[in-house]
Protein backbone atom coordinates (compact mmCIF):
# COMPACT_ATOMS: atom_id res chain seq x y z
CA UNK A 1 0.00 0.00 0.00
CA UNK A 2 1.59 3.44 -0.93
CA UNK A 3 -0.26 6.29 -0.61
CA UNK A 4 1.57 9.18 -1.44
CA UNK A 5 -0.61 11.85 0.26
CA UNK A 6 -0.68 10.26 3.77
CA UNK A 7 1.98 12.16 6.01
CA UNK A 8 5.17 10.46 6.58
CA UNK A 9 7.62 11.47 9.51
CA UNK A 10 9.49 13.25 6.95
CA UNK A 11 6.86 15.52 5.75
CA UNK A 12 5.76 16.18 9.31
CA UNK A 13 9.22 17.52 10.45
CA UNK A 14 9.46 19.43 7.49
CA UNK A 15 6.28 21.41 8.03
CA UNK A 16 5.58 21.39 11.84
CA UNK A 17 8.93 22.51 12.58
CA UNK A 18 9.73 26.02 12.99
CA UNK A 19 13.47 27.22 13.94
CA UNK A 20 13.62 29.83 16.21
CA UNK A 21 10.14 28.55 17.66
CA UNK A 22 11.67 25.67 19.48
CA UNK A 23 15.42 23.89 19.48
CA UNK A 24 15.69 21.00 17.24
CA UNK A 25 16.23 17.72 19.16
CA UNK A 26 18.36 15.48 17.76
CA UNK A 27 19.42 12.12 18.73
CA UNK A 28 22.22 10.24 18.09
CA UNK A 29 21.47 6.83 18.61
CA UNK A 30 24.45 4.82 17.51
CA UNK A 31 27.90 5.47 16.39
CA UNK A 32 28.93 1.90 15.51
CA UNK A 33 25.18 0.25 15.19
CA UNK A 34 25.28 -3.03 15.35
CA UNK A 35 27.86 -3.93 18.53
CA UNK A 36 24.81 -2.92 21.12
CA UNK A 37 23.09 0.50 21.65
CA UNK A 38 22.85 1.02 25.36
CA UNK A 39 19.18 0.30 26.10
CA UNK A 40 18.90 2.64 29.09
CA UNK A 41 20.69 5.82 27.76
CA UNK A 42 18.62 5.36 24.80
CA UNK A 43 15.67 5.28 26.61
CA UNK A 44 16.32 8.40 28.22
CA UNK A 45 17.17 10.01 25.04
CA UNK A 46 13.40 8.89 23.62
CA UNK A 47 11.78 10.76 26.64
CA UNK A 48 13.48 14.28 25.53
CA UNK A 49 11.12 13.35 22.62
CA UNK A 50 13.75 14.03 19.89
CA UNK A 51 12.61 15.04 16.06
CA UNK A 52 14.66 12.48 14.71
CA UNK A 53 17.09 9.66 15.55
CA UNK A 54 20.21 9.32 13.51
CA UNK A 55 22.92 5.93 13.70
CA UNK A 56 26.13 5.54 12.04
CA UNK A 57 26.74 2.12 11.11
CA UNK A 58 30.28 2.31 9.48
CA UNK A 59 33.79 3.58 8.84
CA UNK A 60 36.58 2.52 7.03
CA UNK A 61 38.47 1.79 10.01
CA UNK A 62 38.06 -2.02 10.32
CA UNK A 63 40.24 -2.45 7.18
CA UNK A 64 39.77 -3.23 3.40
CA UNK A 65 37.97 -6.71 4.07
CA UNK A 66 34.38 -5.49 4.90
CA UNK A 67 34.46 -3.37 2.02
CA UNK A 68 35.75 -5.73 -0.39
CA UNK A 69 34.20 -8.76 0.60
CA UNK A 70 30.82 -7.04 1.30
CA UNK A 71 30.28 -8.46 4.59
CA UNK A 72 29.26 -6.65 8.08
CA UNK A 73 31.82 -6.04 10.69
CA UNK A 74 28.74 -6.08 13.49
CA UNK A 75 26.74 -9.77 14.08
CA UNK A 76 24.08 -10.22 12.33
CA UNK A 77 22.40 -11.00 15.76
CA UNK A 78 23.56 -7.98 17.51
CA UNK A 79 22.47 -5.93 14.58
CA UNK A 80 19.39 -7.12 14.55
CA UNK A 81 19.40 -5.83 17.67
CA UNK A 82 19.74 -2.54 17.67
CA UNK A 83 18.14 -1.87 14.88
CA UNK A 84 15.09 -3.50 16.58
CA UNK A 85 15.69 -0.82 19.32
CA UNK A 86 15.72 2.20 16.96
CA UNK A 87 12.83 1.27 14.85
CA UNK A 88 10.61 0.91 17.04
CA UNK A 89 11.88 3.88 18.60
CA UNK A 90 11.16 6.20 15.72
CA UNK A 91 7.79 4.35 14.77
CA UNK A 92 6.38 4.66 18.31
CA UNK A 93 7.39 8.34 18.23
CA UNK A 94 6.51 8.55 14.70
CA UNK A 95 10.03 10.47 13.70
CA UNK A 96 12.37 10.08 10.84
CA UNK A 97 15.07 7.28 11.46
CA UNK A 98 18.40 7.73 9.38
CA UNK A 99 21.12 5.29 9.10
CA UNK A 100 24.53 6.00 6.98
CA UNK A 101 27.22 3.67 6.40
CA UNK A 102 24.65 0.44 6.17
CA UNK A 103 26.64 -2.51 6.61
CA UNK A 104 30.17 -1.59 7.94
CA UNK A 105 31.79 -0.48 4.49
CA UNK A 106 28.10 0.65 3.07
CA UNK A 107 28.60 -1.06 -0.51
CA UNK A 108 25.29 -2.78 -2.18
CA UNK A 109 25.34 -6.29 -0.48
CA UNK A 110 25.76 -4.52 2.67
CA UNK A 111 23.27 -1.63 1.95
CA UNK A 112 20.66 -4.75 1.00
CA UNK A 113 21.27 -6.69 4.01
CA UNK A 114 20.69 -4.21 6.68
CA UNK A 115 17.58 -3.24 4.48
CA UNK A 116 16.51 -7.14 4.88
CA UNK A 117 16.95 -6.72 8.84
CA UNK A 118 15.35 -4.05 9.03
CA UNK A 119 12.51 -5.52 6.91
CA UNK A 120 12.38 -8.57 9.29
CA UNK A 121 11.97 -6.20 12.10
CA UNK A 122 9.25 -4.67 10.86
CA UNK A 123 7.41 -7.57 9.72
CA UNK A 124 7.88 -8.92 13.35
CA UNK A 125 6.36 -6.13 14.29
CA UNK A 126 3.59 -5.50 12.15
CA UNK A 127 4.79 -2.30 11.06
CA UNK A 128 4.25 0.00 7.70
CA UNK A 129 6.13 2.91 6.96
CA UNK A 130 8.41 3.83 3.73
CA UNK A 131 11.99 3.65 3.17
CA UNK A 132 14.69 5.59 1.13
CA UNK A 133 17.57 3.93 0.06
CA UNK A 134 20.77 5.42 -0.78
CA UNK A 135 23.29 3.25 -3.02
CA UNK A 136 26.54 4.44 -2.73
CA UNK A 137 28.70 1.99 -5.35
CA UNK A 138 30.15 4.08 -7.92
CA UNK A 139 29.94 2.96 -11.85
CA UNK A 140 33.21 1.90 -13.18
CA UNK A 141 32.66 3.45 -16.12
CA UNK A 142 32.64 7.05 -14.42
CA UNK A 143 36.09 5.90 -12.73
CA UNK A 144 37.87 4.96 -15.86
CA UNK A 145 36.94 8.05 -17.29
CA UNK A 146 37.77 10.11 -14.48
CA UNK A 147 41.21 8.33 -14.46
CA UNK A 148 41.61 9.01 -17.92
CA UNK A 149 40.95 13.00 -17.64
CA UNK A 150 42.75 13.34 -14.74
CA UNK A 151 40.07 13.42 -12.46
CA UNK A 152 40.66 10.94 -9.82
CA UNK A 153 43.55 12.65 -7.50
CA UNK A 154 45.21 11.78 -4.53
CA UNK A 155 43.14 12.42 -1.11
CA UNK A 156 46.15 14.16 0.88
CA UNK A 157 45.29 17.73 2.26
CA UNK A 158 47.84 17.97 4.94
CA UNK A 159 50.77 16.24 2.59
CA UNK A 160 50.93 13.74 5.35
CA UNK A 161 49.66 10.79 3.56
CA UNK A 162 50.71 7.85 2.89
CA UNK A 163 50.95 8.34 -1.18
CA UNK A 164 48.23 5.65 -2.70
CA UNK A 165 48.59 5.57 -6.46
CA UNK A 166 46.09 6.35 -8.78
CA UNK A 167 44.77 2.84 -9.98
CA UNK A 168 45.35 1.92 -13.60
CA UNK A 169 41.63 1.50 -15.19
CA UNK A 170 42.46 -2.43 -15.75
CA UNK A 171 42.73 -2.08 -11.81
CA UNK A 172 39.25 -0.51 -11.23
CA UNK A 173 38.02 -3.42 -13.10
CA UNK A 174 39.28 -5.69 -10.72
CA UNK A 175 37.87 -3.98 -7.69
CA UNK A 176 35.54 -6.43 -6.05
CA UNK A 177 33.50 -2.80 -4.45
CA UNK A 178 33.91 0.74 -5.02
CA UNK A 179 31.81 3.16 -3.29
CA UNK A 180 31.95 6.73 -2.42
CA UNK A 181 31.01 9.19 0.96
CA UNK A 182 27.70 9.96 -0.14
CA UNK A 183 27.26 13.98 1.36
CA UNK A 184 24.46 15.97 2.87
CA UNK A 185 23.29 17.04 -0.21
CA UNK A 186 22.52 13.50 -1.55
CA UNK A 187 20.63 12.94 1.94
CA UNK A 188 18.42 15.90 1.69
CA UNK A 189 17.14 14.33 -1.64
CA UNK A 190 16.37 11.46 -0.51
CA UNK A 191 14.84 12.72 2.85
CA UNK A 192 12.88 15.03 0.05
CA UNK A 193 11.12 11.80 -0.89
CA UNK A 194 9.35 11.93 2.37
CA UNK A 195 10.29 8.45 3.76
CA UNK A 196 10.23 7.31 7.17
CA UNK A 197 13.44 5.69 7.31
CA UNK A 198 16.17 6.44 5.52
CA UNK A 199 19.21 3.85 4.93
CA UNK A 200 22.12 5.06 2.66
CA UNK A 201 25.20 2.64 1.27
CA UNK A 202 28.42 4.61 2.27
CA UNK A 203 27.85 7.98 3.67
CA UNK A 204 29.68 11.00 5.28
CA UNK A 205 29.26 10.71 8.78
CA UNK A 206 28.09 14.30 9.00
CA UNK A 207 25.05 13.92 6.39
CA UNK A 208 22.74 11.35 8.64
CA UNK A 209 22.57 14.38 11.17
CA UNK A 210 23.04 17.53 9.15
CA UNK A 211 20.57 16.85 6.42
CA UNK A 212 17.15 17.52 8.01
CA UNK A 213 18.35 20.18 10.15
CA UNK A 214 19.83 21.91 6.84
CA UNK A 215 16.06 21.33 4.96
CA UNK A 216 14.58 23.02 7.77
CA UNK A 217 16.79 26.26 7.01
CA UNK A 218 19.78 25.82 10.15
CA UNK A 219 23.17 27.19 9.09
CA UNK A 220 24.80 24.62 7.44
CA UNK A 221 28.35 25.09 9.49
CA UNK A 222 26.49 24.83 12.31
CA UNK A 223 24.52 21.43 11.74
CA UNK A 224 27.32 20.01 10.06
CA UNK A 225 29.44 20.64 13.04
CA UNK A 226 26.84 19.26 15.52
CA UNK A 227 26.83 16.32 12.82
CA UNK A 228 30.42 15.92 13.28
CA UNK A 229 30.62 15.53 16.90
CA UNK A 230 27.25 13.74 17.88
CA UNK A 231 28.36 10.56 15.11
CA UNK A 232 30.54 8.99 17.97
CA UNK A 233 27.77 9.42 20.21
CA UNK A 234 28.88 10.10 23.94
CA UNK A 235 32.76 9.87 22.78
CA UNK A 236 33.44 13.44 22.76
CA UNK A 237 32.12 13.09 26.83
CA UNK A 238 34.17 12.99 29.76
CA UNK A 239 34.61 10.19 30.37
CA UNK A 240 33.88 8.72 27.03
CA UNK A 241 31.16 5.68 26.41
CA UNK A 242 28.87 4.58 23.35
CA UNK A 243 25.79 6.03 25.13
CA UNK A 244 23.41 8.01 22.74
CA UNK A 245 23.72 11.74 22.62
CA UNK A 246 21.18 14.96 22.59
CA UNK A 247 21.78 17.72 20.59
CA UNK A 248 19.84 20.83 20.59
CA UNK A 249 19.93 22.89 18.21
CA UNK A 250 19.25 26.73 17.51
CA UNK A 251 19.94 29.48 15.48
CA UNK A 252 23.71 30.27 16.41
CA UNK A 253 24.62 28.03 18.19
CA UNK A 254 23.68 23.93 19.55
CA UNK A 255 23.86 22.21 23.23
CA UNK A 256 25.20 19.04 23.82
CA UNK A 257 24.25 16.12 26.51
CA UNK A 258 24.97 12.34 26.77
CA UNK A 259 21.71 10.19 27.73
CA UNK A 260 24.52 8.93 30.54
CA UNK A 261 23.91 11.36 33.42
CA UNK A 262 28.00 10.14 34.41
CA UNK A 263 29.45 10.97 31.23
CA UNK A 264 29.78 15.03 30.80
CA UNK A 265 30.22 17.42 28.00
CA UNK A 266 32.54 19.49 28.78
CA UNK A 267 34.29 22.03 26.68
CA UNK A 268 37.40 20.87 26.83
CA UNK A 269 36.29 17.26 25.98
CA UNK A 270 33.98 17.92 23.16
CA UNK A 271 36.68 20.50 21.78
CA UNK A 272 39.48 17.55 22.52
CA UNK A 273 36.77 15.33 20.00
CA UNK A 274 37.54 17.62 17.12
CA UNK A 275 41.39 16.07 16.93
CA UNK A 276 39.39 12.35 17.52
CA UNK A 277 40.35 10.44 14.03
CA UNK A 278 41.32 14.18 11.67
CA UNK A 279 44.54 14.82 10.39
CA UNK A 280 43.73 18.47 10.61
CA UNK A 281 41.89 19.50 13.74
CA UNK A 282 40.39 22.69 12.39
CA UNK A 283 39.31 21.27 8.63
CA UNK A 284 36.38 19.21 7.99
CA UNK A 285 36.34 18.47 3.95
CA UNK A 286 32.31 17.41 2.59
CA UNK A 287 31.65 17.12 -0.92
CA UNK A 288 29.99 20.37 -0.35
CA UNK A 289 32.65 22.23 1.11
CA UNK A 290 34.65 22.82 3.85
CA UNK A 291 34.08 23.57 7.47
CA UNK A 292 36.35 25.57 9.30
CA UNK A 293 36.50 25.16 13.19
CA UNK A 294 39.11 27.90 13.98
CA UNK A 295 36.48 29.85 15.69
CA UNK A 296 34.47 27.50 17.07
CA UNK A 297 33.43 28.51 21.02
CA UNK A 298 32.93 25.79 23.96
CA UNK A 299 30.68 27.14 26.30
CA UNK A 300 29.92 25.24 30.14
CA UNK A 301 26.06 25.15 30.55
CA UNK A 302 26.38 23.26 33.82
CA UNK A 303 28.88 20.19 34.37
CA UNK A 304 27.30 18.22 32.26
CA UNK A 305 26.34 19.90 28.71
CA UNK A 306 28.17 22.38 26.28
CA UNK A 307 27.09 24.93 24.32
CA UNK A 308 28.60 25.05 20.91
CA UNK A 309 29.14 27.67 18.68
CA UNK A 310 31.07 29.55 16.29
CA UNK A 311 32.27 27.26 12.71
CA UNK A 312 32.03 28.46 9.19
CA UNK A 313 31.44 26.84 5.99
CA UNK A 314 32.95 27.42 2.82
CA UNK A 315 31.10 26.05 0.20
CA UNK A 316 32.41 24.85 -3.11
CA UNK A 317 30.86 25.66 -6.49
CA UNK A 318 31.33 21.69 -7.41
CA UNK A 319 31.22 18.96 -5.29
CA UNK A 320 34.37 16.59 -4.58
CA UNK A 321 33.62 13.00 -3.64
CA UNK A 322 35.87 10.53 -1.37
CA UNK A 323 36.03 7.17 -3.10
CA UNK A 324 36.72 4.26 -1.54
CA UNK A 325 37.41 0.65 -3.39
CA UNK A 326 39.25 -3.03 -2.45
CA UNK A 327 40.17 -5.39 -4.60
CA UNK A 328 40.37 -8.99 -3.94
CA UNK A 329 44.21 -10.44 -3.88
CA UNK A 330 43.42 -13.90 -2.16
CA UNK A 331 42.90 -16.23 0.87
CA UNK A 332 44.81 -16.11 4.00
CA UNK A 333 46.17 -18.92 6.32
CA UNK A 334 47.74 -17.92 9.96
CA UNK A 335 49.69 -20.19 11.94
CA UNK A 336 49.83 -19.01 15.42
CA UNK A 337 52.69 -20.38 18.05
CA UNK A 338 54.69 -18.93 21.13
CA UNK A 339 59.16 -19.61 21.92
CA UNK A 340 60.24 -19.32 24.66
CA UNK A 341 63.77 -20.58 24.15
CA UNK A 342 66.19 -17.34 23.51
CA UNK A 343 68.44 -19.34 21.18
CA UNK A 344 65.84 -19.66 19.10
CA UNK A 345 64.37 -16.11 19.60
CA UNK A 346 67.78 -15.04 18.75
CA UNK A 347 67.93 -17.27 15.98
CA UNK A 348 64.57 -16.49 14.22
CA UNK A 349 64.78 -14.16 11.59
CA UNK A 350 67.50 -16.81 9.85
CA UNK A 351 65.10 -19.89 10.45
CA UNK A 352 62.17 -17.97 9.25
CA UNK A 353 64.40 -17.37 6.03
CA UNK A 354 65.80 -20.91 5.84
CA UNK A 355 62.37 -22.55 6.61
CA UNK A 356 60.44 -20.22 3.96
CA UNK A 357 63.01 -21.69 0.77
CA UNK A 358 62.58 -24.74 2.35
CA UNK A 359 59.03 -25.18 1.97
CA UNK A 360 59.19 -23.10 -1.57
CA UNK A 361 60.42 -26.02 -2.74
CA UNK A 362 57.86 -28.70 -1.26
CA UNK A 363 55.13 -26.15 -1.68
CA UNK A 364 55.23 -25.14 -5.17
CA UNK A 365 53.21 -21.81 -6.28
CA UNK A 366 52.61 -18.27 -5.84
CA UNK A 367 52.21 -17.95 -1.99
CA UNK A 368 54.03 -15.50 0.54
CA UNK A 369 54.43 -15.50 3.81
CA UNK A 370 54.16 -12.70 6.29
CA UNK A 371 55.63 -12.88 9.77
CA UNK A 372 54.15 -11.00 12.79
CA UNK A 373 56.75 -11.15 15.76
CA UNK A 374 55.39 -10.52 18.77
CA UNK A 375 57.62 -8.78 21.65
CA UNK A 376 60.17 -8.19 18.86
CA UNK A 377 58.56 -5.52 17.35
CA UNK A 378 55.31 -6.74 15.30
CA UNK A 379 53.19 -3.59 16.38
CA UNK A 380 55.54 -1.64 15.81
CA UNK A 381 59.44 -1.72 14.96
CA UNK A 382 61.50 -1.47 18.32
CA UNK A 383 64.62 -1.16 19.56
CA UNK A 384 66.88 -3.80 20.36
CA UNK A 385 66.96 -3.52 23.69
CA UNK A 386 63.08 -3.39 23.93
CA UNK A 387 62.82 -6.59 21.99
CA UNK A 388 62.03 -9.84 23.95
CA UNK A 389 64.25 -12.51 24.36
CA UNK A 390 62.73 -14.55 27.08
CA UNK A 391 58.87 -15.45 25.13
CA UNK A 392 57.86 -14.29 21.90
CA UNK A 393 54.27 -14.65 19.81
CA UNK A 394 54.56 -15.71 16.44
CA UNK A 395 51.48 -15.13 13.89
CA UNK A 396 52.66 -15.92 10.14
CA UNK A 397 50.66 -14.85 7.68
CA UNK A 398 50.02 -17.64 4.62
CA UNK A 399 48.91 -15.22 1.59
CA UNK A 400 47.87 -17.41 -1.55
CA UNK A 401 45.97 -17.14 -4.69
CA UNK A 402 43.53 -19.98 -3.42
CA UNK A 403 42.61 -21.23 1.07
CA UNK A 404 43.76 -24.39 -0.15
CA UNK A 405 47.49 -23.42 -0.85
CA UNK A 406 47.36 -20.78 1.87
CA UNK A 407 46.61 -23.58 4.37
CA UNK A 408 49.24 -26.25 2.74
CA UNK A 409 52.03 -23.78 2.84
CA UNK A 410 51.07 -23.24 6.65
CA UNK A 411 50.58 -26.32 7.36
CA UNK A 412 54.06 -27.58 6.33
CA UNK A 413 55.56 -24.21 7.19
CA UNK A 414 54.51 -24.91 10.65
CA UNK A 415 56.24 -28.68 10.54
CA UNK A 416 59.71 -27.28 9.46
CA UNK A 417 59.61 -24.40 12.06
CA UNK A 418 58.80 -26.91 14.56
CA UNK A 419 61.58 -28.88 13.97
CA UNK A 420 63.73 -26.63 12.43
CA UNK A 421 67.58 -27.38 13.63
CA UNK A 422 70.45 -24.54 13.99
CA UNK A 423 74.31 -24.72 15.34
CA UNK A 424 74.22 -24.94 19.38
CA UNK A 425 70.02 -25.67 19.76
CA UNK A 426 69.36 -27.47 22.70
CA UNK A 427 65.52 -27.76 22.19
CA UNK A 428 65.52 -30.87 19.87
CA UNK A 429 61.85 -31.78 21.08
CA UNK A 430 60.56 -28.97 19.26
CA UNK A 431 61.06 -25.23 18.30
CA UNK A 432 57.24 -24.03 19.05
CA UNK A 433 54.67 -24.37 21.50
CA UNK A 434 51.12 -23.99 20.59
CA UNK A 435 48.03 -23.56 22.79
CA UNK A 436 45.67 -25.64 20.39
CA UNK A 437 45.53 -27.54 17.29
CA UNK A 438 44.96 -26.99 14.39
CA UNK A 439 47.27 -24.22 14.80
CA UNK A 440 47.41 -23.11 11.36
CA UNK A 441 43.76 -21.83 10.28
CA UNK A 442 42.31 -20.77 7.01
CA UNK A 443 41.74 -16.59 8.05
CA UNK A 444 39.23 -15.80 5.35
CA UNK A 445 39.55 -14.15 1.84
CA UNK A 446 42.16 -11.24 1.85
CA UNK A 447 41.65 -8.03 0.23
CA UNK A 448 43.50 -4.79 0.36
CA UNK A 449 42.51 -1.12 -0.36
CA UNK A 450 43.18 -0.17 -3.80
CA UNK A 451 40.80 3.64 -3.84
CA UNK A 452 40.94 5.93 -0.98
CA UNK A 453 40.94 8.71 -3.55
CA UNK A 454 38.78 12.46 -4.34
CA UNK A 455 36.71 12.14 -7.26
CA UNK A 456 36.17 15.41 -8.94
CA UNK A 457 33.54 16.82 -12.24
CA UNK A 458 31.48 14.11 -11.32
CA UNK A 459 27.87 14.68 -10.00
CA UNK A 460 26.51 13.43 -7.52
CA UNK A 461 23.26 12.39 -8.65
CA UNK A 462 25.51 10.22 -11.35
CA UNK A 463 27.11 8.15 -8.78
CA UNK A 464 24.04 7.32 -5.57
CA UNK A 465 20.79 5.88 -6.26
CA UNK A 466 17.86 7.21 -4.50
CA UNK A 467 14.80 4.58 -4.28
CA UNK A 468 11.96 4.51 -2.22
CA UNK A 469 10.41 1.30 -1.18
CA UNK A 470 6.47 1.27 0.91
CA UNK A 471 6.65 -1.95 3.38
CA UNK A 472 2.87 -2.53 4.56
CA UNK A 473 3.03 -5.52 7.65
CA UNK A 474 0.18 -4.16 9.09
CA UNK A 475 -2.23 -6.73 7.42
CA UNK A 476 -0.39 -9.67 7.81
CA UNK A 477 -0.56 -8.89 11.47
CA UNK A 478 -4.85 -8.43 11.48
CA UNK B 1 64.81 26.75 28.79
CA UNK B 2 64.18 23.08 30.82
CA UNK B 3 66.19 22.65 34.00
CA UNK B 4 66.09 18.53 34.14
CA UNK B 5 63.33 16.41 31.66
CA UNK B 6 60.02 14.88 33.13
CA UNK B 7 58.88 12.19 31.64
CA UNK B 8 55.88 12.96 29.12
CA UNK B 9 53.80 10.48 31.02
CA UNK B 10 54.14 12.59 33.94
CA UNK B 11 52.74 15.69 32.10
CA UNK B 12 50.25 14.66 29.72
CA UNK B 13 46.80 12.90 30.53
CA UNK B 14 46.24 11.47 27.18
CA UNK B 15 48.56 10.08 24.86
CA UNK B 16 46.46 8.57 22.12
CA UNK B 17 47.19 7.13 18.19
CA UNK B 18 44.45 6.48 15.18
CA UNK B 19 44.17 6.10 12.03
CA UNK B 20 42.73 9.32 10.46
CA UNK B 21 42.20 7.13 7.02
CA UNK B 22 43.70 4.78 6.06
CA UNK B 23 46.89 6.43 4.74
CA UNK B 24 47.48 8.26 7.67
CA UNK B 25 48.16 8.03 11.63
CA UNK B 26 47.77 10.94 14.22
CA UNK B 27 49.13 11.63 17.62
CA UNK B 28 46.77 13.60 20.44
CA UNK B 29 48.41 14.46 23.43
CA UNK B 30 46.58 16.77 26.23
CA UNK B 31 48.45 18.34 29.12
CA UNK B 32 47.08 18.17 32.84
CA UNK B 33 48.09 21.87 32.69
CA UNK B 34 48.94 25.40 31.32
CA UNK B 35 52.66 24.94 32.38
CA UNK B 36 53.09 21.07 31.28
CA UNK B 37 51.21 22.04 28.15
CA UNK B 38 54.33 25.42 27.43
CA UNK B 39 56.70 22.64 28.81
CA UNK B 40 56.00 20.27 26.27
CA UNK B 41 55.06 22.71 22.92
CA UNK B 42 58.78 24.55 23.69
CA UNK B 43 60.78 21.47 24.45
CA UNK B 44 63.29 19.99 21.48
CA UNK B 45 61.75 16.48 22.25
CA UNK B 46 58.08 17.19 20.24
CA UNK B 47 60.15 19.07 17.37
CA UNK B 48 59.41 17.90 14.22
CA UNK B 49 63.06 16.66 13.43
CA UNK B 50 62.77 14.45 16.87
CA UNK B 51 59.51 13.43 15.70
CA UNK B 52 61.18 12.35 12.66
CA UNK B 53 63.51 10.77 14.00
CA UNK B 54 61.56 8.89 16.49
CA UNK B 55 59.19 7.86 13.84
CA UNK B 56 61.72 6.83 11.16
CA UNK B 57 60.36 9.76 8.69
CA UNK B 58 61.07 12.78 7.30
CA UNK B 59 60.05 16.03 9.07
CA UNK B 60 58.41 17.55 5.91
CA UNK B 61 56.54 14.20 6.40
CA UNK B 62 55.07 15.16 9.66
CA UNK B 63 52.95 17.95 10.67
CA UNK B 64 52.41 19.38 14.02
CA UNK B 65 49.36 21.39 15.32
CA UNK B 66 49.39 23.50 18.21
CA UNK B 67 46.41 23.79 20.57
CA UNK B 68 47.08 26.14 23.50
CA UNK B 69 43.39 26.77 23.99
CA UNK B 70 42.72 22.78 25.12
CA UNK B 71 46.59 22.26 25.87
CA UNK B 72 46.64 19.91 23.01
CA UNK B 73 49.55 18.90 20.78
CA UNK B 74 48.64 17.20 17.37
CA UNK B 75 50.89 15.35 15.21
CA UNK B 76 49.97 13.93 11.88
CA UNK B 77 52.31 11.53 9.96
CA UNK B 78 51.79 9.16 6.83
CA UNK B 79 50.96 4.96 7.73
CA UNK B 80 54.16 2.86 7.42
CA UNK B 81 51.64 0.81 5.02
CA UNK B 82 48.22 1.44 3.89
CA UNK B 83 45.74 0.06 6.69
CA UNK B 84 45.45 -3.44 5.97
CA UNK B 85 48.15 -4.13 3.56
CA UNK B 86 50.30 -7.30 3.41
CA UNK B 87 52.56 -6.40 6.89
CA UNK B 88 50.43 -3.80 8.41
CA UNK B 89 50.93 -4.93 12.47
CA UNK B 90 48.36 -1.82 13.44
CA UNK B 91 45.10 -1.91 11.51
CA UNK B 92 43.45 0.82 13.80
CA UNK B 93 46.78 3.20 14.33
CA UNK B 94 45.42 2.80 17.98
CA UNK B 95 49.22 1.46 18.97
CA UNK B 96 51.82 4.26 17.19
CA UNK B 97 52.02 6.75 20.33
CA UNK B 98 54.36 3.79 22.02
CA UNK B 99 57.31 5.56 21.26
CA UNK B 100 55.79 9.01 23.00
CA UNK B 101 55.51 6.81 26.14
CA UNK B 102 59.02 6.97 26.43
CA UNK B 103 60.09 10.81 25.62
CA UNK B 104 61.38 13.58 28.26
CA UNK B 105 60.78 17.37 28.00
Amino acid sequence: MTNTHKPTAVSRLLTSHVPGMERLRVLSASGQLGFGIVQESLARGLQRKPHFIGCDMGSIDPGPFYLGSGQMAAPKDMVLRDLELVLLAARQLDVPLIIGSAGTAGAKPQLEATLALLQEVAQKHGLSFSVATVSSDVPRQILIQAVQDGRLKSLDPEGVALPLPVPHPSQIECATHIVAQCGTHTFMQALAQQPDVLIAGRSCDTAIFAALPQMLGYDPALSLHMAKIIECTSLCCTPGGRDAILAELGLSDFILESMNPNSHATPASVAAHALYEQADPWVVEEPEGTLHLHHAKYTAIDAHRTQVSGAQFVPRLAPTLKVEGAVHTGSRAVLLAGVADPRMIEMLPDALQVVLERVQKLVPGPWSMVPHVYGQGAVRSLPPAHRSLHEIGLVIEFLAPTANLAKTAASVFKQNLLHFGFPGRLSTGGNLAFAFTPSEIEANECYQFMLYHQLVGVSPQEVFGIEMHAWNFEEAMA
Amino acid sequence: MAQHALPLTELASVIRSKNAGPLCVTLDLFFRDQKAYERAAQSDALKLSAIAALYGLLSSQIKRFDLPEILAIKLSMPRTVCAGHPGDGDLYGAQQHAPLLTLRV
